[in-house]
């Protein structure tokens, strides 16, 4: 049986020396199969350093290929296990940079494994001298791929079902200051947001078990106002119960001490812990009935840059494989990053079972998840009344709006700033479904609730004239 | 300033006025446009966990007309005025409940 369409030569015996990497792994005549992890790279060669060879070396550097011939070499069926460099595009307006597409051979990654799809993608070819910069762009998983990972562990509809919320985004808040309360003015803190009207209430991702309040006193003291302000409210209530620790024991017993308090959610940093560890958190929540909440600390570190590093893109696809039920995504209109088409292209790869490919989106491949459970998209950062049309006009409702210092900035405190936002993310949801433009009329909208509603009239006030503004880094 | 006072909600637009039957029938408009089918059910306590309410008849799958499936919202109050009503829309395709408003409180209006 042949794996290949293309051929390496082994029979001429073994010759020691460097050799261009394209005679064995740019393969222009390739067409990618069904199974085949295929990449896009954007790849800024070294001055003097063409296309081909710097899209070769990198699919040598992340498959099979040394910088050196080697007798072993001849060992093996090079053809069935390199990676190919299939087709090169230069960009447009750029004059040195190239999206280089690779394909994998599926034999080359090991089942049920973020880790070891990210080790052998993006391990070592970052710092590979004939390159000046290296961009993952994104990533197509093929479904014989993909149905060896568990991915979220309850997913959007399941979450919406055990939580009894339908037909609007969810409304959350990230407690301030995000480090120095002692826990229990954290729960009172707690307590009052969510009797205003927020579903959800969030550890910051830096509070994780410090002298001030250590982990297991926060869980109580947090426990206990969820408990009491769904009571009084009638409406199911969480709080993401940062579960993130130094070692994976430690994560794990906490993750045990929420459920065995009753707590619906906890939430994970997956990338600064690591996919293993969120790997098999996910897997727990799932055979523990345990949302999870992911926050994405360090991202900027690995996709900010233009023309290195990773996309978020890809890096979202990693975590709906890895597992987890929300993931930040970024707000479009609030303080930080984020282009709106691009950010709502990996919106849909969050959320949708089966995406086209669609270039003005930064989506490179078509990607079929094969029914794996969709991820809801979480807008954080900067947000407050006056972007409630924007954000449900954007994301639509399966997604988390997190209004941090929009709720708990208002003059008479949390409870009449949940109410703020909830009233606020009701008027805009009732006029869209009336069949009311939010993207023109929002501000009529947000304005005639604030006549009837005292709490949203003050918040109106206090933040109309704030605007965020900065021109976007990563534009497509 | 002012003290937020204790009050009972029901999930989705229980935070707004309770609408009046024109603005119920509009809201039952978008479910039958996204193609959902739209379901009237009751119950005598509205607590967190009450996942399932008693359902009025069945789910309006041949619905034609938001009046049709008010006509039964008005039928469901009618008949049990000491109840919470809302109207639920299922989604087939997705195969899950994707829509959920509160339409009538005992305690209210």
């Amino acid at each position: 049986m042949s794996y290949s369409q293309t051929a390496t030569k082994a029979k001429s015996g073994f010759q020691a020396g460097v050799k261009d990497y394209k005679l064995t792994y740019y393969t222009p005549d390739y067409t990618p199969k069904d199974t085949d992890i295929l990449a896009a790279f954007r790849v800024t060669p070294q001055p003097g350093v063409p296309p081909e060879e710097a899209g070769a070396a990198v699919a040598a550097e992340s498959s099979t290929g040394t910088w050196t011939t080697v007798w072993t070499d001849l060992l093996t069926d090079l053809d069935r296990y390199k990676g190919r460099c299939y087709d090169i595009e230069p960009v447009p307006g750029e004059d040195n940079q190239y999206i280089c597409y690779v394909a994998y051979p599926l034999d080359l990654f090991e089942e049920g494994s973020v880790t070891n799809l990210f080790t052998s993608i993006v391990g070592n070819v970052f710092g590979f001298k004939a390159l000046k910069a290296l961009r993952l762009e994104d990533l197509r998983i093929p479904v014989a791929y993909l149905k060896t990972f568990q991915g979220p562990p309850h997913g959007i509809t399941v979450e919406r079902d055990k939580l009894n919320k339908y037909g609007r985004p969810l409304l959350g808040c990230t407690v301030k200051p995000k480090l120095g309360l002692s826990a229990k003015n954290y729960g009172r803190a707690v307590y009052e947001i969510l009797r205003g009207g927020l579903d959800f209430t969030k550890d910051d991702e830096n509070i994780n078990s410090q002298p001030f309040m250590r982990w297991r006193d926060r869980f109580l003291f947090v426990q206990d106002a969820c408990l009491k302000a769904q009571a009084e409210t009638g409406e199911i209530k969480g709080h993401y119960l940062n579960v993130t620790a130094g070692t994976v024991e430690e994560m794990f017993k906490r993750a045990e001490f929420a459920k065995e308090i009753g707590a619906p959610i906890i939430m994970h940093d997956y990338l600064t812990a690591g996919f293993t560890a969120n790997t098999s958190l996910a897997r727990w929540c799932r055979d523990n009935g345990m949302l999870l909440h992911i926050h994405r600390a360090m991202h900027a570190v690995i996709d900010r840059q233009k023309n290195h590093g990773i996309h978020f893109r890809v890096l979202a696809k990693a975590l709906r494989m890895s597992g987890g039920d929300h993931i930040h995504t970024g707000t479009v209109v609030g303080k930080l990053e984020g282009d709106r088409a691009s950010t709502l292209g990996f919106v849909d790869l969050l959320r949708e079972n089966y995406i086209e490919q669609d270039k003005s989106r930064g989506i490179y491949f078509t990607q079929d998840w094969a029914s794996m459970p969709g991820v809801m998209a979480v807008a954080s950062g900067g947000i407050h009344v006056w972007h409630m049309p924007a954000l449900v006009e954007i994301f639509g409702d399966d997604s988390v709006l997190q209004f941090g210092g929009g709720t708990l900035g208002h003059p008479w405190g949390n409870a009449p700033g949940a109410t703020a936002n909830r009233v606020a993310l009701e008027a805009c949801v009732q006029a869209r479904n009336e069949g009311r433009n939010l993207a023109r009329e929002g501000n009529e909208v947000i304005r005639e609730a604030a006549r009837w509603c005292p709490e949203l009239a003050v918040a109106c006030e206090v933040w109309k004239e704030i605007k965020f503004e900065f021109a976007t880094v990563d534009t497509l | 300033m002012q003290t937020l006072p204790k009050e009972r909600r029901y999930e989705t637009l229980s935070y707004l006025p309770p609408m009046s039957d024109v603005q119920i029938s509009k809201q039952i408009q978008y479910i039958l446009d996204q193609g959902f089918f739209p379901c009237v059910e009751f119950n005598e306590t509205a607590e967190p966990r009450d996942f399932y309410w008693t359902m009025w008849k069945l789910p309006m799958f041949n619905a034609s007309s938001a009046q049709e499936v008010l006509s039964e919202v008005q039928a469901c109050r009618s008949t049990y005025p000491n109840c919470f009503i809302r109207v639920i829309g299922f989604d087939n395709i997705k195969q899950c409940q994707i829509a959920m408003f509160i339409v009538h409180r005992p305690n209210r209006i």
